[in-house]
């Protein structure tokens, strides 16, 4: 078995021929999770009844054909409840915390017979874009250890790029999916939001959170997202509408932003999204420069909603109800104490700023101003899928970057999500998919490429992506 | 902003900061504000009326079926740090 070309759709098909058994599949993905985790910190925990899953899932084989994740080992990102079992979102305040429920994407998963093999590392409450932010250690790329491998969902991407997992789930709130998926080498695609269900996802920002899946091929991530979208009754801003048929054709519009690409992005990104725009000209599509006049203040935007929001959400990690508790004098020293002792530093810089935007007498002046630009922008998209089927940009301004090499500077750190942050302002679906490699120090470290569509034209989406990744091989 | 404005930031957010983070929370903050400031040159040529239309919206259910009395009540209380009876344990508040 060799897990390095092994694709969900591959294992399905051996596993229908009966080349090997779900409890085969799974021992191998526990071996290899035994021989590298120690060294990439992808996991935080590895569930002790995987083999258990795998001998449920083998005997339901015969009668489910069509069922393509039966028995498909996947990771997940630690702010998925699984119901009794422990759930940190990788901070110290949820330290020891079991989940007391399913959330809808885990209950959809089980029912289709999915191995869960175990939870993976994130910055603190999603928050972060290297994984550094993590109380439980950082998470290295595999493709070299002394970098990261993106985030906030770097646990689930270095998983499956590692080969100790066939497929994972992250949440996207700003690229948190697409980036890690970039700098490891895999697929991320966040779909439009309310697509997929959010209920027992632990909250960032709840008005662009998305479930969204990694996988190592474009099949691969249709078939994940195909089990786990849908409206869900405990989700109220989940969609129940039917996927927009988009009329293929073979000659589409690809718009490319260059006046907000050429800036601060690093050469070797850039030579590269040049090789592809070519790739898709060789494909006979026609690539179309684009202005989206308000794409460059995406990030400002971002950074006055995702803080608001996170200071209302993390209200509730009182050390009352659940989680960790600092005894105080009185019950304000207790909040004070367990809030302050609990939260890494990145949670608590947000969870002020956001106490700052939303304050009366800046409540105007940067709430109010930030949701006005969200508007304008999402006008700007609309106008602009007028004109072009799809917008074209690299994922990440860079390659992935060493460890500890921008913890010092927060900006720069929120700066690494410049191209994926429009995508979740504006809800629209959006994928990244390895596009190459950059020879840095010596190392081969992946490039991804970003495609975004018109919302809810994932199908058009994955059609695009997939003819990327044939031609790029 | 100055270290009074973080000090009262960080009394709103309840939570307590030691004393050397106050400074670089500072210098951070100051830095990220300055560049979300950006909104506010982009946000003049936004129409007061533009409202796109929403992807979604809030949808609530009917106030009827709840569930039976009670039923998630051990569950949900064996996560509380300190209980009573069948009630979270909280220090008074006056």
């Amino acid at each position: 078995m060799d897990l390095t070309t092994l694709t969900i759709k591959k294992a399905h098909d051996h596993l229908i021929k009966g080349d090997f058994s779900v409890r085969e599949l799974t021992q191998a993905y526990l071996e290899n999770i035994e021989k590298k985790n120690k060294n990439l910190n992808a996991y935080l925990e590895v569930f002790d009844d995987c083999l258990d899953q795998a001998d449920e899932a083998d005997k339901r084989l015969k009668n489910e054909k069509d069922n393509f994740m039966l028995g498909v080992p996947m990771a997940f990102k630690d702010n998925m409840l699984i119901k009794g079992r422990n759930v940190s979102a990788g901070s110290k305040i949820l330290e020891g915390y079991k989940a007391t429920y399913d959330a809808g994407v885990i209950k959809k998963l089980k029912e289709a017979g999915t191995i869960l093999l175990g939870r993976t590392n994130m910055d603190e409450f999603a928050m972060g874009t290297s994984t550094e932010n993590s109380a439980y250690g950082v998470t290295k790329n595999p493709h070299d250890l002394s970098r990261v491998p993106g985030g906030s969902s770097g646990g689930s991407a270095a998983a499956l790029a590692a080969n100790l997992t066939l497929g994972a789930l992250g949440s996207d709130t700003g690229g948190s999916v697409r980036q890690p998926a970039s700098f490891c080498g895999v697929v991320g695609f966040k779909p439009s939001y309310g697509r997929v269900s959010r209920s027992g996802l632990i909250a960032m920002a709840s008005s662009l959170d998305q479930i969204s899946p990694f996988a190592k091929t474009v099949e691969d991530a249709e078939i994940i997202y195909n089990i786990i979208k849908g409206k869900d009754p405990q989700d109220s801003t989940s969609l129940d509408i039917k996927d927009e048929i988009y009329k293929s054709k073979s000659k589409m519009k690809i718009g490319v932003p260059f006046h907000f690409i050429n800036e601060g992005t690093e050469q070797a990104v850039l030579d590269n999204f040049n090789q592809s725009i070519k790739k898709m000209q060789d494909l006979g599509h026609e690539v179309i420069p684009i202005t989206i006049p308000n794409i460059k203040y995406s990030l400002a935007v971002y950074y006055i909603i995702v803080p608001a929001e996170v200071s209302s959400n993390l209200a509730r990690f009182d050390g009352v109800k659940y989680g960790l508790h600092k005894d105080g004098q009185d019950l304000l020293a207790d909040y004070l104490l367990t809030r302050g002792e609990g939260f890494g530093k990145e949670v608590r810089r947000r969870i002020m700023l956001g106490t700052y935007v939303l304050s009366s007498g800046y409540y105007d002046a940067y709430y109010g101003k930030a949701n006005q630009v969200k508007n304008l922008l999402k006008a700007d998209f609309r106008k602009t899928f007028e004109e072009v089927n799809f917008v074209m940009t690299p994922t990440s301004p860079t390659v992935a970057f060493k460890i500890g090499e921008k913890a010092s500077d927060p900006l720069a750190l929120y700066l690494a999500d410049i191209f994926t942050v429009p995508a979740n302002i504006t809800g629209l679906p959006s994928i990244s998919i390895p596009s190459g490699f950059a020879l840095t120090d010596g190392k081969k470290l992946p490039l991804g490429l970003q495609f975004t569509a018109p919302f809810l034209a994932e199908s058009s989406l994955f059609e695009i992506a997939k003819q990327f990744e044939k031609l790029n091989g | 902003m100055n270290i009074r404005d973080i000090e009262k930031l960080a009394a709103l957010s309840r939570i307590d900061l030691q004393e050397g983070e106050k400074k670089s929370l500072l210098a951070e903050m100051g830095a990220i504000l300055n560049y979300v400031n950006q909104v506010k040159e982009a946000a003049a040529f936004a129409a007061d009326n533009m409202e796109e239309k929403p992807y979604s919206r809030n949808i609530w259910r009917e106030d009827a079926n709840p569930h039976e009395s009670g039923i998630f009540t051990d569950v949900l209380l064996a996560s509380a740090p300190a209980r009573h009876g069948q009630y979270i344990k909280v220090k008074k508040i006056l």
